[in-house]
């Protein structure tokens, strides 16, 4: 193995994300929380050493990267940045949060899970909440894609890295012929959207901090709030239609945003693109199908205001299905049906290429498509059929890795599952509690339906593992994990 | 620069590695109908890909073919090549295209002018190699000869034999030994390390010496570093195809050509197109035939078919025999530095010599060649002196011995006016000179672009 020059780059990636622990000693400045900046220097303090020690004690001979240091750069850098982003919590002051929360709230909110084990939010110091919500905003992207955008340094690297970082079954295209440039141009795109919903979020009603740090989990597709009562908070409904809209414009392929970015001119704007992609037509009739469901089950069922039912229900039904986790109101005392439909649209998920989660749009799509093949050849056995994206035949290879891709992650979902159930927990919590990690969604039901503070700690490193599988679409840390990676 | 480079094959896939290695500002996309081999080539290279039809309009405008400056088309067919040319030139007034194509024909009087209005330029991989090898066949004891100046100069590369009268001397002695020949030794390679020489360099037996020297004074300096060596008389060539027919074409009106051809049709068929070359029907690794052929007394041996284990077999086979010295084409790079010097004397990369003369168009204005010596390891161009809007910089008017140039750059020689002359350290550079340098590094290739021609 060649670890010399890989922990060279962890060190570098280390230190730069060192630096993200500064802005919030900012945050603690502006809101005179002086106590606080002690627990972010101490984070700083050690992420950055960290940082210095791998990179100059690791050989400085620059290497081509090969596609298994691309696997180990992005496993290594998940779970390292998982641990030093939780010291900011365990050294915070106000309160003492045990390492495994640290750890717990750290990884997810880099995955942009959204789960928390913290209550009290509303009374928590500024920075601390500033500080979640910014993580969830550097894993949404992916901090990985960010450090190639802004480092020429990691060269053909990149592309690796990138690889392994970004989910999706298609991974190859690339949408400049620079990879540097086409991360850059997906992470303006994605700064650019933030800015938009911050200050929609700003003329809807929030304040300044609010709105500043809901934009960055709306984007993340994230779901971390400041408040307890999630965006129940933000009791008008002006509000809570900038958060769908970015909901739904996170959960889409930003490589289409990318190409609406840079294609409009003045007087034109592109949108055309939008409907000529298959996924993202699957990924609005998913949404609006468990909309309508969800409104007329409810509007059967609970005794409220027509308009209040079906804004909670249009709410529900985007922020659950994009995986994103905000609630506006609490889902879990509806009736059965319409949670489990929802948790179920969340193993879907979001389109890949997105900040979401989940399996992704395409994947089922791809799944859906070759077993209606299988019942088409079942009649015709000697018909030839090609899986179609768009006008695009699909090649075998790509539908055969969304198979195994999917048959691991049920493997997963079940492993997690009986290892949640044997800690104690109940079936519905355990269901919930893994789906919700593993598709990175959040909010659960039963137990966790508010928080994960009342789980046992085991129970909590292994969601912790889930939410690392989730965002890192399995395979890159299964990779890892296999014997035959590590053989010579 | 924006480029797009058509097909990916050997040729395409070299071609963008090293444009997107070259400079932070290529912009290199590659189209190819088979996704594999564009994985392939993505996997090692930060370039985009697009799969689809080289020549359909469609796939050339997501490729961006509008907004690109060159399209070079290297697809495996001229026709697609040629028809690819036209629609670039149709979706975008100003775009430069460059072809490979393979077949004469087109190229021909009556259809030229419309062929040229369509590419920019022609390149014949066959011609080019061609052109290579009876180059070699021309200057004998060289392992490799580049033009230079329009062919006024040559750029030879020699290996020094124990009984020259050089070896064992200082470089400077070259002039005492020889006072009116004008020359300079660009490069030395001992043991595979490039040594940069000076004036009390000593050249050892079993160095590989690049000078650079008038056409007429080539065989003179050779002669310094090797014992002498007689022209070239008699010479036969395994494979009658494509590059061994044009070959013995361009050589039996003052050559003895032999041509082995193992496909009778094909040989028939060259027999026809050939005036006094002889062209025997059998197989090149045939050792009763080379026998009957007198193989021991061939001068040169030289092994053209496209099959490498063919070529190495064969030029081994030869040499068994008795042959002179030995040629062979290698199209895998990695057999190339295996097995020249060992039993093959010139082992040829067609692809590289291709690829050297695509390097140069694409480098466009003030570049007029590239060429890479010993397969890469140091690069001789040929480089046009331009006004640099900055004064302090400028070059022109500045003797040659007063312009600052990079580490491992020498500069060999200065065509003034049409008229090529080794460079001195007094002489002036006027503005379109062409200046012809060495450099151990290419990864300097920018900063002598910028120096010379801004």
């Amino acid at each position: 193995m060649r670890l010399t020059y890989t922990s060279r780059i962890l060190g570098f990636l280390l230190i730069l994300f060192s630096f993200t622990q500064l802005i919030p000693i900012g945050v603690a400045f502006l809101y005179n929380e002086i106590l606080e900046i002690r627990g972010f220097a101490y984070a700083f303090c050690i992420s950055i050493l960290s940082g210095l020690l791998l990179f100059f004690l690791s050989s400085n001979k620059k290497e081509n990267l090969k596609t298994r240091d691309g696997f180990i750069i992005t496993v290594f850098f998940w779970t390292v940045l998982a641990l030093f982003g939780s010291f900011p919590f365990y050294f915070a002051h106000f309160n003492d949060f045990s390492f495994i929360d640290s750890l717990f709230e750290s990884i997810s909110g880099l995955t942009t899970t959204g789960a928390t084990v913290f209550i009290g939010l509303d009374e928590m110091p500024k920075s601390i909440l500033f500080y979640r919500q910014f993580l969830q905003w550097l894993g949404g992207m992916g901090i990985i894609v960010l450090a190639v955008a802004v480092l020429p340094l990691l060269g053909i690297g990149g592309m690796q890295l990138y690889k392994a970082e970004t989910p999706g079954p298609l991974k190859d295209s690339k949408l400049t012929p620079r990879i540097t440039q086409t991360a850059k141009a997906l992470w303006y795109v994605y700064l650019s959207m933030t800015i938009a919903c911050g200050v929609l979020y700003y003329y809807s009603g929030m304040n300044a901090f609010d709105s500043i740090c809901h934009s960055f989990s709306t984007l993340s597709i994230g779901g971390f709030s400041t408040h307890d009562e999630s965006f129940a908070f933000f009791n008008n409904y002006s509000t809570q239609w900038v958060a769908m809209l970015f909901m739904l414009i996170a959960g889409m392929n930003f490589a289409l945003h990318f190409t609406a970015w840079s294609k409009t001119k003045l007087n034109r704007i592109y949108i055309g693109h939008y409907l000529a992609d298959s996924e993202v037509k699957l990924y609005f009739l998913i949404i609006l199908s468990i909309f309508i469901t969800s409104a007329l089950v409810l509007h059967l069922n609970l005794d409220q205001n027509v308009s209040k039912t079906f804004q909670e229900a249009a709410f529900q039904s985007i922020s659950i299905a994009t995986t994103t986790g905000f609630l506006t109101a609490d889902y879990s005392k509806w009736p059965t049906f319409v949670p489990i439909m929802l948790l179920t649209a969340a193993f879907v998920g979001a389109c890949a290429g997105s900040t979401g989660g989940g399996i992704k749009v395409i994947r089922a799509l791809i799944l859906f498509k070759q077993g209606t093949g299988e019942i088409i050849k079942l009649i015709h056995p000697n018909a030839i059929l090609s899986i179609k994206l768009g006008n695009k035949p699909l090649s075998t290879k790509i539908a055969a890795s969304v198979w195994g891709f999917f048959s691991l992650y049920v493997v997963v979902f079940i492993v997690i599952f009986m290892a949640l159930l044997n800690q104690g927990n109940d079936f519905i919590t355990s269901f919930s509690a893994v789906g919700a990690t593993l598709n990175n969604l959040g909010p659960g039901l039963g137990n966790v339906s508010e928080n994960y503070a009342n789980i046992t700690l085991i129970s909590k490193l292994w969601l912790c593992l889930a939410m690392l599988l989730g965002r890192l679409e399995i395979f890159t840390l299964l990779v890892i994990l296999s014997p035959s990676f590590w053989r010579k | 620069m924006e480029i797009v480079i058509l097909g990916a094959g050997g040729v395409g896939s070299t071609l963008a590695d090293l444009l997107a290695k070259e400079s932070e500002e290529n912009d290199i996309t590659v189209i190819d109908a088979n996704p594999s081999y564009l994985s392939s080539v993505e996997e090692h290279a930060d370039i985009k890909t697009i799969q689809g039809h080289c020549s359909h309009p469609d796939v050339l405008v997501k490729a961006g073919i509008q907004k690109a400056d060159i399209v070079v088309a290297v697809s495996g067919s001229d026709e697609i090549n040629l028809v690819a040319c036209l629609i670039a030139k149709t979706l975008s007034t100003n775009i430069r295209t460059i072809a490979r194509i393979r077949d004469t024909s087109y190229a021909k009087k009556d259809t030229k002018g419309t062929i040229l209005q369509i590419v920019d330029k022609i390149i014949s991989p066959e011609q080019l190699l061609t052109d290579y090898i009876q180059r070699l066949i021309d200057t004998p004891g060289s392992l490799q000869v580049l033009d230079f100046a329009n062919g006024q100069l040559n750029l030879v590369g020699v290996k020094a034999v124990r009984g020259g009268p050089l070896i064992g001397h200082h470089i400077s002695d070259l002039k005492k030994h020889m006072p009116k020949v004008d020359t300079r030794i660009a490069a030395i390679f001992r043991q595979d390390q490039a040594v940069i020489p000076s004036g009390d360099t000593i050249i050892e037996a079993g160095d590989e010496v690049f000078f650079i020297a008038k056409k007429n004074d080539i065989s003179s300096v050779i002669n310094e570093m090797r014992k002498k060596e007689d022209a070239y008389k008699r010479i036969m060539i395994a494979g009658g195809g494509k590059v061994g027919s044009r070959l013995a074409k361009a050589i039996e009106h003052n050559h003895q050509v032999k041509v082995i051809e193992t496909n009778k049709e094909r040989a028939k068929y060259i027999a026809g197109n050939l005036k006094s070359t002889i062209v025997l029907h059998g197989d090149s690794s045939d050792k009763l035939l080379l026998h009957e052929e007198n193989i021991e007394s061939m001068d040169i041996f030289a092994s053209l078919t496209n099959d490498d284990e063919t070529n190495i077999m064969s030029c081994l086979l030869a040499k068994e025999m008795g042959a002179h010295k030995l040629i062979s084409l290698i199209n895998n790079p990695a057999y190339v530095d295996l097995v020249q010097g060992r039993g093959i004397d010139i082992a040829i990369a067609p692809s590289q010599i291709t690829i050297g003369t695509l390097l140069a168009e694409v480098a466009g204005e003030g570049v007029e060649t590239i060429y890479s010596l010993r397969r890469g390891a140091a690069e001789a161009i040929e480089t046009i002196v331009k006004k640099n809007q900055d004064k302090e910089k400028c070059v022109i008017g500045k003797r040659l011995g007063d312009v600052l140039v990079p580490d491992g750059v020498t500069i060999g020689a200065i065509m003034h006016d049409n008229e090529a002359n080794i460079a001195h350290n007094d002489t002036i550079i006027c503005e379109n000179d062409h200046l012809i340098l060495f450099l151990t590094d290419k990864n300097i290739l920018p900063e002598i672009k910028s120096i010379f021609s801004p």
